[in-house]
């Protein structure tokens, strides 16, 4: 065998991807070959390395320098000047703030030296298809030690000890959620993993599946043995193609190597794991509306109690953890209870992964501390609000959640604090609203979600949010009254007291939580029909600066609706009425000329 | 209308439907997999693919057009061969993916879900596809992400597909 004298990891998270990551690898392949270096270099698509905004990333070992956005044209340089060389390629390193060049990020910028990785321990480390590298990295050790030495009572003990809590949004003791489970008599019972990661803004269950699949396996083949299932099911959103195929890769390799399947490491343990994927539906990811999903019927939720722990799957006893949840499962039993409680706080020990998104310069997958404050995770780790804009917002929770003002930003993260906020920890989505976000409108946006997502079961959901967004709609069209935001408050009110799911219970929140930190920004729209964030489209114009304009037809060819009217060399005029507000004039425009107004 | 049991490929597809769902037919639950196949074969589900689902797995039709019609990623009517698929989630929302799908439906002249008149695209509006970071997102198809689209890409993104195919006739 020869000997590997570069490991080169690639980062093959959902962003990468995005950004580019397939025709580099390829060209990266190609290079090697050209130069015959295929046999000592290595080459390793690992899951998301968290720092998505800098792919498609690649870190070259043994000596770890760590080269960001590169593209297919760098690759040559790479290997010509790193590999055959040894020099560093300066034009690809991560540049801070001033310009100041570093080699290894992940040793010295907060973003990665302020994240402590359990549930993401192996994102990005290792080889996701490799089943080796897993175990090489203490996997499967877990469920050895539960299978040959513990029994299903000391393993719940050692999850009361971690006090973990669920990681998908409700966050129930899952020591208790075990017990429940086996504690119910039945021949038969059934372990699912939620991973219909539906929050718009949560991506880390997605990048646990594809970066970390055998976490997902060994976890549940645990929760198994304790709860005396024999048989589980993954239910997995469609929209995760890439998660679902290496989770099927990771669970036929478990089985081969006998730590799945019948008569597990010859302990007389069986266990079969099964992936069912999702067909888009939001609901789902509700429990008992995925238990009716998997039973392949129309997703909609059940009435509690009974709870899945007595009546779940074919109506029998089932236990059903979030990805993220099962993801630390594995290092609390390797490493006990008590290890893992040292994390975090009172209330909310351990770690949770966040998704930084929306307007933050470090946008990614960040696993920190509960008790973190928001700012230290969106000003020092986020790295901030960028073009210099101001920070209006963090919405957490997707849309069972809430918008949280700056003036709160100093608020540890903790499931209670956000919940008095009127927020919630929920999936752990984090979007970052700037000065150009109009909250009434993000508002109207989760509404219109919530109301083409509702499963239409009942009456509350179904009706009230859909006369909730007629009203949103109305006060972003400037026809809004001072009576529509009492009827607002009162409709949101019955709606989550009388909803049958979280869905319908939690639907108003947006609307709620934006009315109480940003009520000028309503009385904006309603009393002088002006859109302060000038975001909603019937109250902003854009206007050309007769003044400033020189005719130059920049913003005329560019328009995509054609609504820009002039003679060359002469002022320019829009026609609001045809103007789709689409902002491509103001970008093209080389004089200021052109800006958006709210009148 | 031509039925899709005369339509060119549509009998060995349906002959490999048969044969999927009779690998499958005792498992319990087994209905959204098997439109899955289904859809992935024929593009769409139409009332006679989901006729030929009922029939096979031996469930009311009403049971099978109640799954379809509750799911967002079934569809009942023919897609573009090209899917143009546009983020709507938060993030996304926040950076632009409206104006993105706006210039979309104005270049191809067509409304959301419907297919250009040579049926090479049809444009979707899609949950969180989990690529938040690089917001706005499109994705044409199952694979190929486009991060960080501004309306200008998008353009260039129907302009690129459109010489794929233009270049294979």
């Amino acid at each position: 065998m020869p000997v590997v004298e570069n490991t080169i990891l690639i980062c093959a998270g959902g962003a990468c991807i995005s950004a580019g990551e397939k025709s580099v690898k390829e060209t990266l392949e190609e290079k090697l070959q050209e130069y015959s270096l295929e046999n000592v270099i290595k080459v390793v698509e690992t899951g998301c390395m968290g720092a998505c905004d800098l792919g498609p990333i690649m870190v070259i070992y043994p000596e770890g320098v760590f080269y960001q956005k590169v593209e297919p044209k760098d690759v040559s340089k790479i290997v010509e000047e790193h590999l055959l060389k040894g020099r560093v390629v300066n034009d690809l390193l991560y540049k801070g703030d001033k310009g100041d060049l570093t080699i290894k990020p992940q040793e010295n910028i907060p973003f990665f030296t302020e994240q402590v990785k359990i549930a993401t321990r192996n994102l990005g480390v290792i080889d996701p298809l490799s089943i080796e590298e897993y175990i090489a990295r203490d996997g499967y050790f877990a469920l050895r030690k539960v299978l040959l030495e513990m029994t299903p009572e000391a393993v719940i003990e050692e999850l009361k000890k971690s006090e973990l809590r669920g990681r998908g949004g409700a966050g129930f003791p899952t020591y208790m959620k075990w017990t429940l489970a086996r504690n119910s008599e039945s021949d038969t019972k059934y372990v699912i993993c939620n991973a219909d990661e539906g929050d718009p803004g949560a991506f880390m269950d997605r990048a646990v599946l594809e970066g970390d699949p055998h976490a997902i396996v060994e976890a549940m083949t645990i929760a198994a043995y304790v709860i005396g299932a024999e048989k589980g099911f993954v239910y997995c959103r469609a929209e995760y193609p890439l998660a679902i195929e290496r989770l099927t890769i990771a669970i036929n390799k478990a089985k081969e190597y006998g730590l799945l399947g019948n008569n597990i490491m010859d302990t007389g343990f069986s266990f079969d794991l099964e992936i069912r994927i999702g067909a888009g539906a939001f609901v789902c990811g509700e429990e008992t509306a995925l238990i009716n999903s998997i039973e392949g019927k129309r997703g909609v939720p059940r009435l509690k109690p009974p709870y899945p722990s007595d009546k779940g799957l074919w109506g029998k006893p089932t236990l059903n953890n979030n990805v993220e949840t099962y993801a630390n499962i594995a290092p609390i039993i390797r490493n006990g209870g008590e290890w893992f409680a040292q994390y975090g706080v009172e209330g909310a020990r351990g770690t949770k992964v966040f998704a930084l998104a929306g307007k933050v310069k470090n946008t990614g997958l960040v696993e920190v501390p509960f008790g973190t404050s928001l700012r230290k995770l969106v000003f020092e780790i986020g790295g901030g609000i960028p073009n210099g804009k101001k920070m209006k917002a963090v919405q957490t929770g997707g849309p069972s959640g809430g918008c949280i003002p700056m003036e709160y930003i100093d608020t540890p993260i903790t499931y209670d604090n956000l919940k008095s906020l009127g927020a919630i920890v929920g999936s752990g989505g984090l979007i970052i609203m700037d000065e150009d976000d109009c909250m009434v409108d993000v508002a109207k946006f989760f509404l219109e979600f919530t109301v083409e997502e509702s499963c239409g079961q009942c009456t509350p959901c179904r009706e009230g949010t859909k006369q909730m967004h007629e009203i949103m709609k109305k006060i972003t069209s400037g026809e809004g009254e001072m009576e529509d935001l009492d009827k607002l408050k009162e409709l949101g009110q019955y709606i989550m007291d009388t909803s049958l799911c979280g869905l319908g219970q939690t639907a108003p929140q947006p609307v709620i939580s934006t009315m109480k930190y940003f009520w000028e920004e309503y009385l904006a729209h309603i009393d002088e029909k002006k859109c302060p964030a000038k975001r909603c489209k019937a109250l902003t114009r854009v206007v050309i600066d007769k003044e400033k304009c020189v005719g130059c037809t920049a913003c005329a060819r560019v328009c995509p609706v054609n609504c820009i009217s002039g003679e060359v060399r002469k002022p320019h005029e829009i026609d609001p009425d045809i103007c789709t507000r689409c902002g491509s004039c103001i970008t093209v425009c080389r004089f200021n000329a052109i800006d958006k107004v709210s009148p | 209308m031509l039925s899709l049991t005369e339509c060119p490929g549509c009998k060995e597809k349906y002959k490999e439907l048969e044969e999927f769902i009779s690998g499958v037919k005792n498992e319990p639950g087994i209905l959204i997999n098997v439109l899955h196949k289904a859809q992935e074969l024929f593009g769409y589900l139409s009332e006679e693919t989901q006729q030929f689902v009922a029939d096979k797995l031996e469930v009311p039709l009403s049971r099978v057009y109640g799954v379809v019609t509750f799911y967002n990623f079934f569809s009942t009517k023919p897609k573009g061969k090209n899917q143009i698929k546009v983020c709507l989630g938060t993030a996304c929302y926040v950076k632009g993916a409206d104006k993105v799908m706006q210039r979309l439906l104005d270049d191809l002249k067509v409304g959301m879900e419907e297919p250009t008149e040579d049926g090479l695209f049809s444009v979707h509006a899609v949950r969180c596809l989990g690529a938040c970071s690089m917001a706005p997102v499109v994705l044409v198809g199952e694979r190929d992400f486009y991060g960080r689209v501004t309306p200008d890409e998008a353009s260039k993104i129907i302009e690129k597909y459109r010489r794929n195919e233009n270049g294979k006739n």
